[in-house]
């Protein structure tokens, strides 16, 4: 099955004439992804190659179907398009957009949810259901269809934990990327619920930073709700306290979100926590025996 | 972004935020006519940007101008947490019955400002937030709300004791409520908060911190910026699109995307070697980040090895590879520096850098082990 989407998913792109968004249509494309059409406001009625593009989003839903919305516009425009995205009611909105300032983060996430629908980021990567569809930034190429989920606050390094086990013969079910600011749309916690009742996934690797409580609230979900066995990796270790580094997310402060913290809270919820990213197959191996 | 106590006294008096009288002051004798003005006894503060000062020695009340100008001195010969005094604030001392904790902040677990209370004021609120959390009241603002007036005033007379007291507070929140919304705060703190003889209560510190990210839609704060919040090299990097912390160690780092930024330093130290610096070259992968990135580096002359560690998705390797042979002509090298080059395009990389005599590893813990070799 994997989880969010699959073959099926129908991808509008929001700001698909812009230099990303035009190069991650193409990429998605290639990759097999369903790319039904983008959205540029007063660009409506061109085409993107193949791809017809709309001037608003619920446009380019009523021409296309669409059920998933991928977000490319620079930051102090990206929460106008999350509010459109939501008010036409599309089901999944990813952000990849950096750099949204928090307050506005707030207020949409309540916006969203009001409205019913699922949004994942800012500041992510995206998600991939390798072999069916592709939503985001991710190399293709390092993904292989199969039975882990990956969920991660981190890209690059997302992909480096992707690329071990893909050379390890683990392939993945779906992979996620949560963002890596201090309010995201979605959390470990929504997702690991949703592996735990997907039939394709057997194994869980949570790939998680210093910063907030994200992990240890993840930490104390597996232990009381999750069956299926959980990895885990933690990036920052040796940061600074107050700094951030690079993700707004990842700044200890007042004594929380510090490495040990959520170290302990997975070793707690009987999940191994590798040292290095190069571990993490061979630890998800013995668990599943 | 931070800004100084002073700074942020300017903010609250334009939110019409009731603090004492003060003035600021640069040089000793500066600070002994502040207070002349202002009528003894009066309060020399230190002007940094982190917190811990009044332990460090930095706050002190005088009764004399001998005593000013001797304060002021002694405050401002001080570096506290590597940070050198430049500015005191002299402000008038007041008579206190009792200091209060206000604050408000961005909850990631209520996905909410979070208003912040605590009637044992004027310590450190970290410390007390970790030895007695129950001390510390909070309330959540829904958002796209203003703040519902009994829920706060609810709130407010958990933590004062007289309607006079509950009355003057709640207008405080208000506006700072009102300051932090307007002005894209991550942090606004008043600690103390003090109630003086009359049951009056006024902002006897002011602390407040900016989201970066919304720095672009306030020009007015970004003009309040402090050249000390970073080090010049963290300075440049901002200049040139590269985010960069300047760490102990002796291995630079250049790596794309923040989480694998961290988790390099991480391995370098797990391996037995000491991080120089985090630094993330960000998606785009112009071959000109990659020389910049490396002149920021080598200008910390503790740096004996450097490891460049890219896995390719926005980021392309062979772009990267160009980066590296460019700098290699525009700068001296002089330290050993280790590639892992991986993701998009890293053939095309590989034979780029192959062609000039150089190599790249594929295995980030081959990578990581040669570089914390050549370091020591």
């Amino acid at each position: 099955m994997s989880i969010l989407v699959d073959k099926n998913t129908k991808v509008m792109v929001q700001g698909i004439t812009g230099r990303d968004g035009s190069f991650h249509t193409r990429a998605m494309i290639d990759d097999g992804t369903s790319v039904v059409g983008g959205v540029t406001p007063g660009k409506g009625g061109q085409m993107m190659e193949s791809v017809p593009v709309f001037d608003t989003v619920a446009d380019c839903r009523d021409a296309t179907g669409a059920d998933c919305t991928v977000i490319f516009v620079p930051a102090r425009f990206a929460t106008s398009a999350v509010r459109e995205a939501a008010d036409a009611q599309i089901p999944l909105i990813v952000c990849i957009t950096e750099g949204v300032p928090v307050l506005d983060m707030i207020e949409m996430y309540s916006y969203v949810g009001d409205k019913g629908c699922r949004l994942i980021g800012p500041n992510c990567p995206g998600l991939i259901s390798p072999g069916k569809c592709k939503v985001g930034i991710m190399p293709y190429k390092i993904h292989l269809e199969g039975t882990i989920g990956v969920i991660s606050r981190s890209g690059t390094l997302t992909y480096e934990v992707v690329y071990n086990l893909t050379t390890s013969g683990l392939g993945q079910s779906t992979c996620v990327g949560i963002g890596g600011d201090p309010i995201v749309g979605t959390s470990f916690v929504d997702l690991l619920e949703l592996y735990e009742q997907d039939s394709q996934t057997e194994g869980v690797v949570l790939i998680g930073e210093i910063g907030g409580e994200s992990e240890e609230n993840a930490a104390s979900f597996i232990k009381e709700k999750m069956r299926k066995p959980v990895v885990s990796f933690i990036s920052g270790r040796t940061a600074p306290p107050g700094k951030r580094m690079g993700h707004a997310g990842a700044i200890i402060s007042g004594g929380k979100g510090t490495p040990e913290a959520k170290i302990s809270a997975f070793h707690d919820a009987g999940v191994p926590v590798a040292d290095r990213p190069d571990e993490i197959p061979g630890l998800l191996k013995e668990r599943m025996g | 972004m931070k800004i100084h106590e002073y700074q942020g006294h300017e903010l609250f008096k334009q939110y019409e935020i009731k603090v004492a009288e003060a003035v600021l002051a640069g040089s000793p004798e500066e600070a002994e006519r502040a207070a002349e003005v202002l009528g003894y006894p009066v309060v020399i503060k230190a002007q940094v940007l982190v917190g811990g000062r009044g332990k460090a020695g930095g706050v002190k009340v005088v009764h004399s101008g001998q005593d000013a100008r001797g304060a002021a001195h002694a405050i401002l010969s001080l570096t506290i947490k590597d940070l050198p005094v430049e500015k005191v604030l002299v402000a008038k001392a007041l008579d206190i019955e009792q200091e209060y904790y206000l604050g408000l902040t961005v909850d990631r677990a209520s996905k909410a400002v979070t208003l912040m209370l605590s009637s044992a004021g004027g310590v450190e609120i970290e410390e007390l937030a970790e030895t007695e959390p129950e001390k510390i009241l909070k309330l959540s603002i829904p958002s796209g709300k203003e703040i519902d007036d009994d829920a706060l005033n609810g709130f407010l007379r958990k933590g004062f004791e007289s309607l006079k007291l509950v009355s003057q507070a709640s207008d405080t929140v208000k506006k700072l409520y009102r300051l932090f919304k307007e002005k894209d705060c991550s942090l606004v703190e008043i600690n103390p908060y003090a109630r003086l003889t009359g049951d009056e209560l006024i902002a006897l510190d002011a602390k407040i911190n900016f989201d970066d990210n919304a720095l672009f839609r306030h020009k007015d704060i970004l003009d309040l910026q402090n050249p000390e919040e970073y080090s010049d090299d963290e300075i440049k990097a901002r200049e040139v699109g590269l985010s960069f912390v300047s760490m102990d160690g002796d291995i630079g780092c250049i790596v794309n995307g923040a989480g694998l930024a961290m988790a390099t330093m991480d391995l370098i130290k797990h391996f037995g070697g000491s991080p120089a610096n985090f630094l993330d070259v960000g998606g785009s992968s112009n071959p000109e980040k990659v020389l910049n990135a490396l002149s920021i580096i080598l200008n910390n002359k503790k740096v004996k090895a450097i490891l460049i560690n890219i896995f390719g998705g926005i980021t392309r390797c062979d772009d990267i590879a160009n980066g590296i042979l460019l700098a290699n002509r525009q700068i001296e090298i002089p330290v050993p520096v280790v590639i892992r080059l991986i993701g998009t395009n890293d053939q095309e990389g590989r034979e780029i850098l192959t062609n000039a005599g150089l190599s790249a590893l594929e295995k980030l813990t081959e990578a990581v082990k040669e570089v914390v070799a050549l370091s020591h």
